[in-house]
């Protein structure tokens, strides 16, 4: 499903390109990226709901709403709003098998 | 500054804060501001991350100036090290003169003597059916998606709402090259002319809307209906909706931003022990203060979290909040006669925004039983509704019964939907459904931030 994403780029053009993996596979950002852009540059959710059947791609953007929190490969989960993206990061749109 | 000064903490950097911060500092004070953004600003004067080009007049039109004018100050201040700024901080709970500051290094605890809250305000919204869907957005997100990131969050956009950032985000986005479709506004033209007479209080404000609303020429609708958002397993795909004539639309769009003007960020103020007054005008629950915004106990509020004036109307009152707690320090404080003059004209200005662009009082009552109330835990209409049947109509007894407003937003963006639902089902007042206790911590925290060694 990762092919085109939902976001449009309309600025700031000119910054550093870096990259991460989402479900394994390796996507481009751009530095100063937070993990919700560069996520929905690459897809259209960041992760499936807990609790319907729906995906969710975040909804206040100012760390609020609490609906952008999403998964590494390992470590902590991070609210994509807020995260800025950094090279090499390795994200997931569903929980991991078994609790870090 | 020496070992007795008073410890003044402040959170929230943004309009308020800043000017808070400013004036402590003028009376020789060291505020501590804590504040989640990367960088101070706020929400409306949002600063995107360091290495971004885009010009402050792009970034934020006619208000460049008082943008540029706060960061500048607030920089300024910070680097000659005449306060503390705790950047990428939340406070997540309060209690006995401490704050509980989560940050990077997990949580530390601040105390205080004075504590100043300027938590501002978040994006006002009501539930439409499907907007639990993926790429169903706050008005508030679309904007700092463009002003902090440079991007729109969808191909095809529609904003729906009520209220001056439904036109602002509009225009906007336009301006910045995103493909807007539709802006529908659920305020009837005729709505709109009731809060003229008080609007005419800021004209230069009016006008500068009325010219924003121009340049979303066909784009923009009065006095829709909303029906539904249709979503597909991708997100979503249209939103269905009537016209003032009542003839039926299906607009085609992948992204819909959503909002009715704001709603006050309280979380804090409650833990701090506020008392709150149910705010007709605002159909929502605000803390009360008096007009300096003393709150008692040594807490004072300014700004978007207490009084929606919007960024202006922020500044004075964070100079406000400072002086009071300059005064009630002993400091000589400086003369407050001509902002409180200008906060009158503000809330004159912000009681015509109320009026011509209301909170849509029966279309949150009317939402259908199988519609999405609390998206952080799915919880529908109907769920809500029969909860009332057996538990009556308190709103932490429904809270409790239904889940409504125990997700991790804590009752944020459903709230003020729900209690309009339980006032509907059992027959009461808003004011009398009461309101959701806060509850700490106001921001969800990993339990390892409260561990330590030993």
């Amino acid at each position: 499903m990762i092919t085109a994403g939902r976001i449009v780029r309309l600025a700031e053009f000119g910054r550093a390109q870096l990259h991460f993996f989402l479900d394994g596979q390796m996507c481009s950002a751009l530095a100063g990226d937070t993990v919700l852009t560069a996520m929905l540059a690459s897809g259209h959710a960041l992760r499936k709901s807990e609790l319907g059947p729906e995906w969710r791609a975040g909804f206040c953007l100012m760390g609020a709403c609490q609906d952008c929190w999403i998964w590494q490969d390992e470590g902590p989960r991070i609210r994509a709003c807020s995260a800025p993206i950094t090279e090499g990061m390795r994200l997931r749109t569903t929980e991991p098998e078994s609790w870090p | 500054m020496s070992e007795t000064s008073p410890r003044i903490v402040i959170v929230g950097a943004g309009p308020a804060g800043i000017r808070a911060a400013a004036m402590l500092v003028e009376a020789g004070l060291h505020p501590v501001v804590i504040d989640e953004g990367q960088r101070a600003g706020g929400q409306i004067y949002r600063r995107p991350p360091a290495g971004f080009v885009r010009t402050p007049e792009q970034l934020y039109g006619s208000e460049a100036a008082k943008a540029v004018a706060l960061h500048a100050l607030f920089d300024r201040l910070a680097e000659e090290g005449r306060l503390t700024h705790c950047a990428a901080s939340s406070v997540i709970a309060l209690q006995e003169g401490r704050l509980h500051v989560l940050g990077e290094g997990g949580v530390q605890l601040v105390s205080y003597d004075r504590l100043i809250l300027a938590t501002g305000a978040s994006d006002r919204v009501a539930p439409v059916p499907g907007w639990q869907s993926a790429g169903v957005y706050s008005l508030g997100a679309a904007q700092i998606a463009l002003k902090a990131q440079g991007v729109a969050l969808g191909q095809r956009i529609v904003l729906i709402g009520s209220g001056p950032l439904l036109t602002l985000v509009g225009a906007q986005l336009v301006k910045a090259g995103a493909d807007v479709v539709a802006v529908l506004d659920t305020s009837s033209r005729r709505q709109q002319m009731r809060g003229l007479w008080d609007l005419a209080a800021r004209p230069l404000v009016a006008l500068r809307g009325l010219a924003l609303r121009a340049r979303l020429g066909g784009r923009y609708h009065a006095g829709v209906t909303l029906e539904r958002i249709e979503a597909d397993g991708k997100g979503v795909t249209a939103i269905r909706w009537h016209d003032a004539g009542g003839r039926e639309h299906l607009t085609l769009c992948d992204t819909i931003g959503m909002g009715w003007h704001l709603r006050a960020e309280t979380h804090l103020a409650d833990l701090a022990g506020c008392a709150f007054i149910y705010h007709e005008q605002w159909r929502q629950w605000l803390p009360k203060t008096d007009e300096m915004g003393r709150a008692g106990n040594g807490v004072y509020l300014a700004g978007d979290g207490v009084r929606l004036l919007g960024a202006d109307g922020a500044e004075i009152a964070g100079r406000l909040a400072a002086v009071a707690c300059l005064a009630d320090l002993g400091f000589p404080a400086p003369s407050t006669a001509s902002d409180l003059r200008k906060v009158a004209r503000l809330e004159r200005f912000a009681r015509g925004l109320a009026r011509a662009f209301p909170w849509p009082t029966a279309m949150a009552r009317a939402l259908p039983d199988d519609a999405v109330v609390c998206r952080c835990e799915n919880v529908t209409a109907a769920a809500l509704r029969q909860s009332t049947d057996f538990g009556g109509s308190e709103a932490n007894r429904v809270k409790s019964l239904s889940r409504v407003g125990m997700g991790r937003c804590q009752g944020r963006y459903c709230q003020l939907a729900a209690v309009e639902l339980i006032a509907a089902q059992t027959g009461c007042t808003p004011g009398a459904v009461g309101r959701f206790r806060g509850q700490a911590p106001v921001r969800p925290a990993p339990i390892g931030a409260f561990l330590r060694d030993g």
